[in-house]
């Protein structure tokens, strides 16, 4: 596949794989964090822990936009469509997040009236927005998620829907900031001290925003950014140079996504963005907490369109799982396999934490791919 | 004299009713002038409540699978309901080592589902099963009101003769076995999706639809019937949940190649358009073969001698492990799980 293939060149990879050997200091560990859950799953999934020394190793982030949205969120979806009568649309992975008294979209979607309400997955917001145009009869809800990647469609349909003077559809806003999390990551009062030696940056994120709003991380917290693109030879790569600013004692923000992500991104749609959203005071997160200006809202020009305030919604935390490490595997301090649910009552059939439920979430990329690790295999 | 007193079925612009599903008149007439006339053999042809057949051969025994088929759209690129309905009942009595013989039907249908369309799904059907040799000999037809079907449900039933010797079964892979597969994985899967989703790909995606029974027949015809442990067809879950049901079935591991595995350039270029993986999209003419090493080659060189198996390719190996993990080395060099399908990443696809 034209401009696909390139970048999964198995040759290539062991070339990048022995020059990281060959440059590790191996009297030294390296820790890096991947902050997109694209990049956890393309570490996963072409078995890129493989090719690294045992001296490199990777930590899963928050970047998972499934996993960091909390139950309560949840919650607020499925009282929509059950007590209200609302269909809700929403990406695929949001349909199995657990949520309270035992739910999620997926089993709420089979006790509904289907003649009122329902639960529909879409590939896009403006799926949403078409059945909204389709079905008058019906009271379309998007609940959107993600980070800045996802925002400009969800800001578009708005700005859609406001123009169509669209009367049955509005959106439930949960979209939330890369920039903060990373900032709940470096300085969680919690950590156990998980002592990171650098970013592996968001792709898709940075096609939107740039490379800019990373430079923090640099100038007050002293730790490499290298922005690095989802295939897998784009992550060994910036494993790679990772490892040389490590060794250089640099800390700077390196752009291996050079074919997509420019310094300043894509201006057109932060403008859009700017138009539509506003920040919200404070947001929880799941496994993070309330972290301020973390989030986006949709501005009051566009509150005809707004979920919370033409259903009159009001948050309400849940908290989750006594057991359920979600938490402290976000931040990077556990493990999957240290969750005593892992793999036993917490599986992908019956997730109990989020970080189980999208390929992209840390304990779903291990169970499914990784979890032959944990014990020793007899070869033929 | 009147010819009868019955006015023909409109299969131009009628539509289904419920008295088509009553048992009276409607039911018989919708049997007779579509059915019966489609399908036309003895043993529908009588009208009985079941058909009468002769036992197996000495030696052989009988295999009996069910199928049910809920697919939608109804109609996609490279098939339809109706000979999707016989190639996968067919395909799950090949897989078992016999020589399909018979076919019962059941048709679920949706009132005011369209005749005409009914008679396109009930003569492809019946095409399918003559070109396979293999009869409907029995059936029934049920109507459920308008919103409570999806137009047209098919469950089937087939029977058929194993001969002696054969014995493939999921729980007979052994360590150092050689895993085949006869082709191209995802491709049914993708064709549905590409039309639900109405995505339009500069070529169409083609599902696989075929009858397996022949090219099963052609290799228990190269390798002794011993040498073929396991055949299964990779429908829902695909080639990575079949994979995983056959460890697990023999207390066994495995290790495939990903490189080996043949996917379709425009199935691969689907998928990542839609962040899906082929290896997990049905199939529904496809076989996978656990073969005996001693036999591999001859049994992949008459896969590949053969119209549905001319894309064949040996693509791991059976291992010794407790865990019955399928490991993966992927095309890049690193090692995965090829888990288990979890959850269900797509609308119903078959």
């Amino acid at each position: 596949m034209k401009y696909v293939d390139e970048f999964r060149d198995g040759e290539l990879a062991r070339g990048i794989g022995k020059a990281i050997r060959r440059e590790a200091n191996p009297a030294r560990d390296y820790a890096f964090m991947e902050f997109c859950g694209g990049h956890t799953h393309a570490i996963s999934r072409y078995g890129v822990i493989d090719l690294l020394p045992q001296n490199v190793r990777m930590i899963h982030g928050p970047g998972c936009p499934v996993c960091v949205l909390p139950v309560g969120r949840i919650d607020m979806a499925i009282g929509l469509a059950m007590k209200q009568s609302v269909t809700i649309c929403t990406y695929g992975d949001c349909l199995r997040v657990p949520a309270s008294d035992g739910l999620s979209l997926l089993k709420a979607r089979a006790r509904l009236d289907k003649s009122r309400a329902d639960i529909r997955m879409v590939y896009s917001a403006a799926d949403a927005l078409a059945l909204a145009q389709r079905e008058p009869q019906r009271e379309v809800v998007f609940l959107a998620i993600g980070f800045e990647t996802t925002t400009p469609p969800t800001a578009l349909v708005l700005k859609q829907a406001q123009a169509l003077g669209l009367k049955n559809f509005s959106v439930l806003c949960n979209h939330v900031l890369t920039p903060a999390a990373i900032v709940a990551i470096l300085e969680h009062p919690e950590g156990n001290g998980v002592q990171l030696d650098g970013f592996v940056g968001p792709a898709h994120v940075s096609t939107v925003i740039g490379s800019r709003p990373y430079d923090f991380v640099a100038a007050q917290y002293k730790k490499p950014v290298v922005i690095a693109g989802f295939e897998p030879l784009d992550v060994m790569q910036s494993i790679l140079m990772l490892v040389r600013q490590v060794n250089d004692g640099r800390f700077e923000i390196e752009n291996e996504f050079t074919r997509a992500v420019t310094r300043d991104g894509n201006r057109k749609a932060q403008a859009l963005v700017a138009e539509v959203f506003g920040l919200r005071d404070s947001y929880e997160w799941r496994g993070l907490g309330s972290l301020p200006q973390s989030a986006l809202q949709i501005r009051p020009e566009f509150a005809a369109w707004d979920a919370e305030a033409k259903f009159g919604l009001s948050y309400a935390p849940v908290a989750d799982h006594k057991a359920c490490e979600c938490g402290t595997i976000l931040r990077g301090e556990k493990r999957p396999a240290d969750c005593k649910l892992f793999g036993t009552v917490c599986t992908p059939e019956t997730p109990m934490g989020s970080c189980m439920v999208s390929s992209e979430g840390a304990c779903a990329a291990h169970y499914n791919y990784g979890r032959f690790r944990d014990v020793a295999v007899v070869a033929a | 004299m009147k010819a009868n007193y019955t006015r023909p079925l409109d299969l131009k612009s009628g539509r289904v009713d419920m008295n088509h599903g009553a048992g009276g008149r409607a039911t018989a007439q919708l049997v007779s002038e579509l059915f019966a006339r489609a399908f036309d053999n003895p043993w529908l042809a009588q009208g009985d409540d079941g058909a009468v057949l002769p036992a197996p051969a000495p030696g052989e025994r009988l295999v009996m699978a069910a199928d049910g088929h809920v697919v939608s759209p109804l109609f996609f690129p490279g098939g339809d309901i109706g000979s999707l309905a016989v190639h996968g009942t067919v395909n799950d009595l090949a897989v078992m080592g016999a020589r399909p013989l018979y076919l019962s039907a059941s048709f679920i249908l949706e009132e005011g589902y369209p005749l005409a369309e009914l008679k396109r799904i009930v003569d492809s059907m019946a095409a399918a099963s003559r070109a396979v040799g293999v009869p409907v000999v029995t059936g029934d037809t049920k109507v459920v009101e308008q919103g409570k079907g999806d137009g047209v449900f098919i469950a089937t039933t087939g029977v058929g003769a194993l001969p002696a010797g054969r014995a493939p079964g999921g729980a007979r892979a052994r360590p150092g076995d050689v895993v085949l597969v006869s082709g191209s994985m995802g491709d049914h899967g993708m064709a549905i999706l590409a039309v639900r989703e109405s995505l339009a790909f500069d070529s169409e995606i083609r599902s696989d639809s075929a009858p397996l029974a022949c090219l099963v027949e052609s290799l228990f015809g190269a390798v002794p019937a011993e040498a073929v442990r396991v055949l299964r067809d990779p429908t829902r879950g695909g080639l990575a949940t079949t994979l995983n049901e056959i460890a697990r079935q023999s207390g066994a591991g495995m290790l495939i190649e990903e490189a080996a595995i043949p996917v379709h350039p425009q199935v691969e270029a689907a998928c990542e358009l839609l962040g899906l993986d082929p290896l997990y999209l049905a199939n529904e003419g496809k076989l996978i073969v656990v073969c005996d090493p001693e036999h591999a080659g001859a049994a992949l060189a008459a896969l590949r001698a053969h119209p549905l198996g001319a894309g064949a390719a040996r693509i791991g190996t059976v291992t010794a492990d407790e865990h019955h993990f399928v490991q993966l080395r992927t095309a890049l060099g690193g090692m995965r799980m090829l888990d288990w399908l979890s959850g269900e990443p797509l609308p119903r696809i078959c």
